[in-house]
């Protein structure tokens, strides 16, 4: 149901009332809060799945918040301080040391850029298993697509900003990559950079991306997500569309209006959230050494390569994906290639609506051909993601290229093999399990 | 197929295979003993900070060790005069470059950063072993060489409690050529007490992090009780 017709509120007469009747004639406010809360109506099957929107939204206003925070006391400054440390580094430990509070902030960000991650693979993950992409949803899923990239990006700046070992040589082999790119590379490189090496200049505009930029960028496309969905309304487990059975008042008989029903169920949800979060947080805000990488405790030292340069963990099925890519194609480097297949391997994500051809939805009513190839993918995901956390081998190397191949081949084969599979009657009505 | 499969489940056993680093001993000690600490403390401040900074440190953090300023200005104060003031090292990193081959590198968070990927505390592990793990190798222009840390710039720092130890060349065991002040237990303890220091120096307040946790986690646990009352409460008709 879109925003924009209901009724504009008549006051009562009291002083709330006449101020609301006020700000309606001239803001739909009565009109946006109908529209996208109390009678915004989702489908009453909501399982486990359905979490990760909202949670994505909170780690999104965490991530802001703290940012906020970090920003009034952290110095994108790659110069030696009187102690020979880079100030963006010492600024850092600043923080965590001697700023009130402070450490509970950079942890809540370091910590919440991981958990961003997880809340959104697992809320693509939904996506796949319900087919939430379908039509008439496809741009709902553009736009989340475009969140996760611009979320990779934004990701990618802010982890040089601590100025350490890691943040610096990971910053220097990604930039790196782009040179790999025929005729434009190497320039197109050295306006990343803002330099011929990363340095001052780099730590500056990617402070300035990480923080202005993207976050703009984020946000929008945040509000275009869910504008998109409110016009469709959201899928269910089930894969069915709820507003094809509606009552004499036009309502849908399986939805149910998102606040105050979501809302209220959202917050044990969130409630969980953080006390996963917290576990984290308080007890191994390291992560193992995989949400904060430990080299990065060492500041940024150009004349100093780590022997092992990983990036972190939510980039590394991408990044063996790039490593699998060892062969040069028509003349042009493998590196390209790598870099090809690791652009391909995200945007690929975009196609889907388009590469599922099966009658139906969601994976509850598929069959077993639908169920080995999610299946596969995921395994071949987490394999993909633990070797990129690996120094190269040529067992390791072997295994990614196996997986980077039933990576595309799930998406690319799925045109045929989601029309082949044996498929189970949808039901008229949402199921409550 | 068949090699596919073995590939897969071999891959994660020659992951960890191709580390192949020494084997490090535990550290035995804990951030919770502030005898310890303070110990560690001294030894820091009169072995290492000669050389090394501490420079994300102030001095006046180490009153959190149970020392009152002036215990902390009498004893443990050497590059400093003001309470507030950074532990930094007064030696310059230039000129220290030409001496060791490398500016000694800042200590502050060294147990942080000696961390790995799946064990971040193995820092202290590393320390402990690292610290031990020196002996007289005429190859080297410091006379010093170390089993951790293969053709290390820093001399012994700690010879002098430790004695000087030489490495046989065959089985490659260290041995106690010359007996330092301290015995091997005792060395040993002092070295666990130092390491204590550092990793309690990498995070000052990381025991209060985590008594925070608890009643963090105490408060959601209650909130979640709460938050399902009302969520079933709210859904009690929907079927």
């Amino acid at each position: 149901m879109a925003a924009g017709n209901f009724e504009k509120y008549k006051s009562d007469g009291s002083i709330g009332g006449n101020v609301l009747e006020w700000v309606d004639a001239r803001f739909p406010a009565t009109s946006m809060y109908k529209g996208h809360l109390s009678e915004y109506y989702a489908p009453k099957n909501f399982n486990f799945w359905y979490f990760f929107g909202s949670l994505a939204l909170l780690v999104l206003v965490i991530q802001i918040v703290t940012g906020i925070f970090l920003v009034m006391h952290y110095k994108p400054d790659a110069a030696l301080n009187a102690n020979g440390v880079p100030i963006a580094f010492a600024s850092v430990e600043y923080i965590m040391r001697d700023v009130p509070g402070g450490w509970i902030i950079r942890y809540m960000h370091s910590t919440g850029a991981s958990a961003f991650f997880i809340v959104v693979y697992l809320h693509m993950f939904r996506g796949l298993l319900y087919g939430s992409y379908r039509k008439p949803r496809e741009l709902t899923w553009l736009f989340g697509v475009g969140i996760f990239l611009v979320l990779m990006g934004e990701a990618f700046f802010g982890y040089l900003l601590p100025w350490g070992q890691m943040s610096f040589w990971g910053a220097q082999v990604i930039v790196n990559l782009f040179s790999a790119i025929p005729v434009i590379g190497p320039d197109l490189s050295i306006i990343i950079r803002g330099d011929y090496v990363v340095g001052d200049a780099t730590l500056n505009r990617f402070f300035s991306f990480h923080v202005i930029a993207f976050p703009l960028i984020l946000l929008g496309l945040v509000a275009a997500h869910l504008l998109a969905l409110h016009e469709t309304g959201s899928n269910n487990p089930d894969g069915i569309d709820i507003k094809e059975n509606k009552d004499e008042n036009g309502i849908p008989r399986d939805g149910i209006p998102f606040h105050p029903y979501y809302t209220v169920k959202d917050i044990v949800g969130v409630v969980v959230f953080l006390m996963v979060f917290s576990a984290v947080l308080f007890f191994a805000p390291e992560g193992g050494g995989y949400f904060l990488e430990t080299p990065n405790f060492y500041p940024a030292d150009p004349l100093k390569t780590p022997p092992h340069i990983a990036p972190v963990w939510y980039f590394t099925p991408f990044y063996s994906i790039l490593r699998a890519m060892v062969w040069n194609f028509f003349g042009l480097d493998a590196k390209f290639w790598g870099v090809v297949a690791m652009g391909a391997s995200v945007v690929i994500f975009a196609f889907l609506p388009w590469l599922d051809r099966s009658p139906v939805r969601s994976i509850r009513y598929r069959g077993p051909i639908y169920k080995t190839m999610l299946t596969i993918f995921v395994i071949c995901f987490f394999i993909l993601g633990y070797l990129g956390t690996l120094s190269p081998s040529p067992m390791g190397e072997l295994v990614s290229q196996v997986c980077t191949v039933f990576y595309f081949g799930f998406f690319l084969g799925m045109p045929w093999w989601s029309r082949m599979d044996k498929f189970k009657p949808v039901p008229e009505r949402v199921t409550m399990k | 197929m068949k090699k596919f499969l073995i590939t897969l489940l071999f891959a994660p056993i020659m992951a960890f295979a191709s580390g192949g680093n020494v084997h490090l001993d535990k550290w035995p000690g804990s951030v919770s003993d502030k005898a310890a600490l303070q110990n560690g403390a001294k030894l820091f401040v009169n072995y290492c900070l000669n050389c090394h900074g501490a420079s994300y440190m102030r001095y006046k953090t180490l009153t959190e060790l149970g020392l009152t300023e002036q215990q902390v200005r009498d004893n443990l104060m050497f590059t400093s005069d003001k309470i507030g003031g950074l532990m930094a090292v007064a030696a310059r990193s230039d000129e220290q470059k030409l001496w060791f081959g490398a500016t000694p590198p800042d200590l502050t968070i060294v147990a942080r950063a000696r961390g790995e990927a799946g064990n971040a505390g193995a820092g202290a592990d590393w320390l402990y072993t690292y610290l031990r793990s020196f002996y007289r190798d005429p190859n080297r222009p410091t006379g010093w060489n170390n089993v951790v840390f293969e053709n290390v710039g820093m001399p012994n720092p700690l010879w002098q409690l430790q004695g000087q130890q030489v490495r046989d060349h065959e089985s490659h065991k260290l041995e106690m050529a010359v007996p330092g002040q301290l015995s091997p237990a005792e060395f040993d303890k002092a070295v666990s007490d130092l390491v204590g220091f550092m990793v309690w120096m990498g995070e000052p307040q990381q025991e209060f992090r985590r008594t925070l946790g608890w009643f963090v986690l105490a408060f959601l646990a209650l909130l979640f009780v709460v938050s399902y009352a009302l969520k079933k409460e709210y859904w009690k008709d929907i079927h």
